[in-house]
């Protein structure tokens, strides 16, 4: 039988999908259904004097008015849940509506419950809040300088945490070295914008005492603990419920005070309780990503060896500490330093701070789009003052593919890795010399064009469970499934993962029939319940396949293993001498003798005849948790042209070619390829999240917020190379993130290739045509 | 305060009482329990709340219940005859034109409005066509694909 592993199937997501027939968070209705809608602080940073809700409270339609001051005795204040040791972590209260004083823009401050959507709206209107205004302040490297507004009294000068990293002598190596290239970075602050904005669904049964709460969830079970902590019921009275989920790209992982408020007035009130954002309530409140400023050196040869990389980041937290927040910039950025190449010598100090603005946490690469992005940039600036070509420098540097497991100098040690393979394909598939010969041409024809190039490698597949305790991680990162063998011979898979997009419904399908021998479409596979599926830590950190993927594959190992048991019991045979051939289990020697997967199946079930000793039922479950992360790589390559005259970015050509390792679903990998890239470039060219100095967001609608359109975005040429990783039984490794992590820095190093000759440097992301066009008359050396 | 409107949803009369202010999306949605319209901003943008009045791909955010009176409204629901697939739904299917699902409702109505109107459109015009359609996870490279493919299946 043709295996199913590597096979590009259509999904079988898609016909719920494609017909309106899917159920997302919003779409839940229940008996008796009420409304929750929340005012939200104008002021980005205020005392908060008084909040006058009685008009409210009388107004048709409303069921209740909540404040600050009536929640917090009776819910606990938002957890953050990553404590990254040894950098002095400071977390301040986040209470789930504000008592005293308000931090950013969008900050809650009370939840009316009405009998429709539009009742509640319209009672926030009638709500009167007394502030005084406190100066606001936005900027990272602002907020830690002295005498800024100060947000938290636990907190003086906003530094949350100091936390350094550091491998080999950087200070030798920098004192010693021929070279040196330094450039401060600004990493513009995004919104995640998932299609899908967040809401939740709360019923409480005062009668059980259980609550069932649907979340926009990226992590159900996470959610059910975060719940848990915040209403104070245990966790075992608590249901959660992630159904379909609009992506969601790490603004749907944290614990927010939305679900806790819903949850509390179900309680309250004895009545089912809905709220859901609208869009430029997402844009205020649910998390942003990225944000640093960024101070950067880098150290080589003159003959392009690099030497060392010293850093000094402030990456911006927002007003509160968020769920994962301390560890984005921090385990997920800054030990990355060394991407995919042999630097021995590394220091970086990151400060996190907190600043008026909605808080920061995981975004799409999460950590690692800014290393790889300082680090690819500092590296072509580094081959243009040695006069050595971009695509050289990198090569002499890159780990050797006979080094692995390879430990780089930040600690971490790589599982496997062909850097110079994915970098060659890269280069025949752009055909590099030409586009060098047809880029010397242009230049002669006062024509600009650029080629960027970035070999990246990247942490994922998150990650040992002794490692994620060892630094700070308030939760395990293994994962887990539930093979369940019907009678009748059909499968489902119950997993801890929650797929929202990815596709996990149809590989997982895939690793299971395959290991049956049957049919994939007598597979389900059953994510997003915490009711039915086991512990499990949730879809982010590109994880999902090489760790929930590898639960599912060893639990149906495990079915498998008693299935023999049960063959050889029925044809009288030793486990010995059976082998699995073509979905059944026959005696060596005489094929004829075997029993299908299907005949075990039943027989397991009804247990007439089983083995001495051994259990009825077929079905296992299995927690894998990997031996280490999984390094994905690759090289991605874009040609543009650069307008000068207006500033505009024409991009020719965009080649991707990444190594995930064995792809299980070829067609799923590429569209998560694609749809990593192009939400790169977006990154790279049009995206940003802007306030003013009063810490008012200023792209607070989708009006103002570029997400890419259509019309406005390339073709990306995809293709690959298979290196297996070491560490779970499928060798597979992430490929979530990777085309959010490699665009950004090839299409930014693309454009200041192309202007060069113009002598520009570096222009800070995203390169709108404004931007480019003050880069080039600044390097004039005229006024921009 | 409230007014009874009658309009066609999906081909089959129907009544119902909506405020004067209540937009179109939202009473497909809550009232008359088609979810598969979905809302994804505030401000006209997304056209995840695509539908089509009389023929014609219009976003039902943008209007209000009130206006489609008499008129009738196309759904993703209704699109394909019963127990089929419209072309377009199974060209999305065919070339993995959606991974979330979030946009594709949206993006399928827009998309067979382009097609009943320009039946062989280039890859410019389809990307023109859909810019009025926002997708976070495919970059759209697919959702093109898809537009060709049912284009060509014609
Ligand atoms: S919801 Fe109608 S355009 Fe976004
Ligand atoms: S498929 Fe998720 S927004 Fe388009």
């Amino acid at each position: 039988m043709a295996t199913l592993f590597g096979s590009g199937i259509k999904r079988r997501e898609d016909p719920r999908l494609i017909t309106g027939k899917a159920t997302y968070t919003d779409d839940v209705k229940l008996p008796g259904l009420l409304y929750a809608a929340m005012l939200r602080s104008t002021y980005a940073h205020a005392k908060l004097n008084q909040v006058d809700v009685a008009k409210a409270r009388k107004a048709a339609g409303v069921v209740a008015v909540y404040t600050g001051a009536d929640v917090k005795d009776k819910l606990n204040t938002v957890p953050c849940a990553w404590n990254v040791p040894n950098c002095d972590l400071k977390v301040p209260p986040h209470p789930v509506l504000a008592v005293d004083k308000v931090r950013y823009v969008g900050d809650g401050i009370a939840m009316v419950v009405a009998e429709s959507r539009a009742a509640a709206r319209d009672a926030l209107d009638l709500i009167d809040v007394d502030y005084d205004a406190l100066d606001a302040v936005v900027d990272p490297e602002k907020a830690a300088a002295k005498g800024a507004p100060e947000l938290h009294k636990e907190v003086p000068g906003n530094i949350a945490f100091t936390w350094k990293v550091a491998g080999g002598d950087t200070g030798k190596a920098f004192a010693e070295a021929a070279v040196r290239v330094e450039q401060r970075i600004v990493h513009n602050r995004l919104l995640p914008t998932a299609m899908e904005p967040r809401a939740t669904c709360a019923s409480y049964n005062a009668g059980t005492g259980q609550l069932t709460c649907w979340i926009t969830s990226q992590n159900p079970h996470i959610h059910r603990f975060l719940l848990s902590v915040m209403t104070k019921l245990p966790e075992h009275r608590i249901r959660v419920i992630a159904p379909e989920v609009g992506g969601g790209f790490g603004s749907k992982i944290p614990g927010y005070p939305d679900e806790a408020l819903v949850s509390f007035a179900s309680m309250e009130l004895g009545r089912p309780v809905k709220w859901t954002e609208d869009r430029s309530e997402n844009y205020k409140v649910t998390i942003h990503g990225r944000d640093h400023v960024e101070y950067v050196e880098l150290c080589g040869t003159k003959d392009g060896t690099i030497t060392g990389l010293r850093t000094r980041v402030y990456a911006g937290l927002g007003g509160y500490a968020s769920t994962a927040a301390p560890g984005i910039p921090t385990i997920l950025h800054g030990l990355m330093y060394s991407g995919p190449y042999t630097i021995p010598n590394i220091e970086g100090t990151i400060y996190g701070v907190y600043t008026t603005t909605t808080p920061v946490d995981a975004y799409r690469g999460a950590g690692r789009p800014e290393a790889t992005f300082l680090l690819e940039r500092m590296i072509d600036l580094y081959a243009r003052q040695i006069g050595m070509d971009p695509v050289d420098v990198r090569r002499k540097n890159l780990i050797p593919k006979d080094k692995f497991p390879y430990t780089v100098a930040t600690g971490i040690t790589y599982d496997s890795g062909n850097y110079q393979g994915a970098l060659d394909k890269a280069l025949q598939l752009i055909d590099y010399k030409k586009v060098r010969a047809e880029q010397a041409k242009a230049r002669k024809e006062k024509r600009y064009l650029g080629i960027g190039v970035t070999t990246y490698c990247e942490i994922c597949g998150l990650g040992p469970s002794q490692v994620a305790g060892a630094v700070g991680f308030g939760g395990g990162l293994y994962d887990s499934a539930i093979v369940r063998v019907y009678p009748t011979g059909v499968v489902r898979a119950y997993i801890g993962g929650k797929p929202h997009g990815q596709g996990e419904e149809t590989t997982f399908a895939q690793i299971v029939a395959d290991e049956f021998g049957i049919p994939v479409e007598n597979v389900e596979v059953v994510a997003g319940d915490t009711e039915a599926t086991p512990q499990g830590w949730g879809t982010y950190g590109s994880r999902t396949t090489a760790v929930c993927g590898s639960a599912v594959k060893v639990a149906a190992q495990r079915v498998k293993e008693k299935a023999k048991k049960i063959a050889a019991h029925l044809l009288e045979a030793s486990e010995a001498d059976l082998e699995w051939k073509e979905g059944k289990f026959v005696v060596k020697g005489s094929p004829d003798k075997g029993k299908s997967f299907g005949d075990l199946a039943l027989m397991a079930n009804v247990a007439w005849n089983m083995p001495p000793g051994v259990e009825p039922g077929l079905e296992a479950t299995a927690f894998f948790d990997p031996s280490n992360f999984v390094y994905p790589f690759g090289t991605h390559i874009c040609t543009v042209e650069v307008d000068v005259e207006t500033g505009e970015v024409k991009i020719l050509r965009y080649v991707a070619v990444d190594d995930c390792g064995p792809q299980i679903n070829p067609m799923i990998v590429e569209g998560q390829v694609h749809g990593g890239v192009i939400q790169g470039l977006g990154e790279a060219l049009q995206e940003m999240a802007v306030y003013d100095e009063d810490g008012q967001l200023l792209t607070g609608t989708m009006m103002d917020y570029a997400v890419p359109k259509a019309s406005q975005m390339p073709k990306v040429e995809t293709a690959h190379t298979v290196t297996p990783s070491p560490v779970n039984p499928l060798g597979v490794k992430g490929v979530g993130e990777t085309g959010t992590i490699a665009s950004v820095p090839t299409l930014v190093n693309a454009v200041c290739d192309a202007l060069a000759p113009l002598g520009v440097t570096h222009i800070d992301k995203p390169l709108t045509p404004a931007r480019v066009w003050a880069a080039i008359q600044q390097a004039k050396g005229g006024t921009p | 305060m409230k007014r009874t409107i009658t309009l066609t949803v999906n081909g089959a009369p129907r009544s119902v009482e909506v405020e004067p202010r209540a937009l179109l999306a939202l009473v497909l949605r809550d009232q008359l329990d088609l979810t598969g319209t979905h809302i994804g901003c505030d401000t006209s943008q997304c056209g995840a709340c695509t539908v089509h009045i009389d023929g014609r791909a219009v976003k039902s955010c943008t209007m209000l219940a009130v206006q489609a009176e008499g008129h009738a409204v196309t759904t993703i629901e209704g699109l394909a005859a019963k127990d089929r697939l419209h072309p377009l739904q199974q060209a999305f299917w065919d070339k993995h034109g959606l991974q979330c699902g979030f946009c594709t409702p949206g993006m399928i109505m827009t998309a067979a409005d382009l097609l009943a109107h320009n039946p062989k459109p280039s890859e410019a015009e389809i990307r023109h066509a859909l810019e009025g359609n926002l997708c976070r996870c495919t970059g759209y490279q697919n959702i093109v694909a898809a537009v060709q493919l049912a284009a060509g299946a014609r």
